[in-house]
C-alpha cells in the first residue's frame, strides 16, 4: 500500500495550514537576544541613548577625562577611557541585551538594551 | 483473624487499555532513548497508540490509555513530579482536549493525519505555555517556536502516517 493513499483530501489541507503555521513562526527565531539600543550612562544618570542601527562615536565627558564609546550595527564598545586599568575597554564589543561595560573611574557606563531583557545585566 | 481474599473485577475495558497502555509506554520509553539535538523535540512515537486508539475504540479510551502512559512512564524514566512530567502530562492533556474536538471532523474528509498534526501543534502549544508561565519566565523562549512548530508537524505527520497504516492494515474485528 502507498503512503499517499493513507492521506484524505482533508490531511492536505492540515498539512498546509501547519507548514503555513510553521512559516508564520519564523520571524520568532531571531527575536530575544536582539540588541536595539545602547545605554550610556554618566554619574548614573542617563546621558545617551543610542540606536544600534548606524555606526557613529559619542563622547562622554567625566571627571577623568574623555570616554569614547562606538556604536556600529548591532552593537557597541567603549573605545578609549581615562580610567587606570581599562576593564571597560578591554569589555570589547558589547552584542547582547543586558550586556554592560562600567567605566567606573570616570563614572561612564555602556549598557544593551533589547526590546526584550533577558538578563538584568551581563559582564564577564 | 481469617483471611480474606480481595477480588478486583477485571472488565474486558480494563484488559485492553492495560494492554494498550503498555504498548504506548514501551513506545515512550523507546522515545526517551533517542537522542534529542533540543530539549522538547522528540517523535512522540506513543501518540501512535492514543491516535489508533481513539480511531478504534473512541475518545475516553484514549484518554485512559495516554493519562496512563504519562505517568507509567514517568515513574519508570525516574521523572516523575519533575519539571518533564508536568511538560508531558500538559502536552497529554492539550493534545487530547483537542483530539476530542477533532475527531467530530468528518472522517471523509480527516484522516489519522488531520489528527495526528492538529494534536501535536496542540501538544508544543501547550507545553511552551507551561514552560514561559513556569519554567522558563521569559518571551525569549518563544524564539524557539519554529523549531517546535517544525517539528511538531513533521513528527506529527509521520505518527499520523504510521497510525493511518495500523488501521488500514488491521481491520475492525467483528468482536473486537
Amino acid at each position: 500500500m502507498s503512503w499517499r493513499s493513507l492521506l484524505r483530501p482533508g490531511d492536505w489541507l492540515v498539512l498546509a495550514a501547519g507548514a503555513m503555521a510553521v512559516g508564520l513562526s519564523l520571524p520568532l527565531l531571531g527575536q530575544g537576544g536582539y540588541a536595539e539600543k545602547a545605554v550610556i550612562r554618566k554619574d548614573g544618570q542617563l546621558f545617551a541613548e543610542v540606536d544600534l542601527r548606524a555606526a557613529r562615536r559619542v563622547e562622554v565627558p567625566g571627571p577623568l577625562g574623555t570616554t569614547l564609546v562606538a556604536v556600529e550595527p548591532g552593537r557597541a564598545r567603549v573605545v578609549s577611557d581615562p580610567g587606570p586599568r581599562q576593564y571597560c575597554v578591554r569589555q570589547g564589543w558589547l552584542a547582547r541585551p543586558g550586556e554592560i561595560a562600567i567605566c567606573a573611574p570616570n563614572r561612564v557606563s555602556v549598557q544593551i538594551t533589547g526590546r526584550t531583557r533577558a538578563y538584568d545585566s551581563l559582564s564577564y | 483473624m481469617t483471611a480474606s481474599v480481595i477480588e478486583l473485577k477485571v472488565t474486558e475495558e480494563d484488559r485492553r487499555v492495560a494492554w494498550l497502555a503498555a504498548a504506548a509506554v514501551a513506545l515512550a520509553l523507546a522515545d526517551a532513548a533517542i537522542p534529542s539535538p533540543l530539549p522538547g523535540v522528540k517523535p512522540g512515537l506513543a501518540n501512535i497508540v492514543t491516535l489508533v486508539v481513539l480511531m478504534r475504540f473512541g475518545w475516553g479510551t484514549a484518554v485512559w490509555v495516554s493519562v496512563l502512559r504519562v505517568f507509567a512512564a514517568a515513574l519508570l524514566l525516574g521523572h516523575f513530579l519533575a519539571p518533564g512530567f508536568f511538560l508531558s502530562l500538559t502536552g497529554t492533556v492539550c493534545s487530547l482536549a483537542t483530539l476530542g474536538l477533532a475527531r467530530h471532523l468528518p472522517a471523509r474528509w480527516f484522516g489519522a493525519v488531520s489528527l495526528s498534526i492538529l494534536a501535536a501543534f496542540a501538544h508544543i502549544g501547550g507545553q511552551l505555555l507551561l514552560a514561559r508561565l513556569w519554567l522558563v519566565p521569559h518571551d525569549g523562549l518563544f524564539a524557539l517556536t519554529p523549531l517546535f512548530a517544525g517539528a511538531a508537524l513533521f513528527f506529527g505527520t509521520l505518527n499520523g502516517l504510521i497510525a493511518a497504516k495500523l488501521l488500514a492494515e488491521n481491520p475492525v474485528k467483528a468482536a473486537a
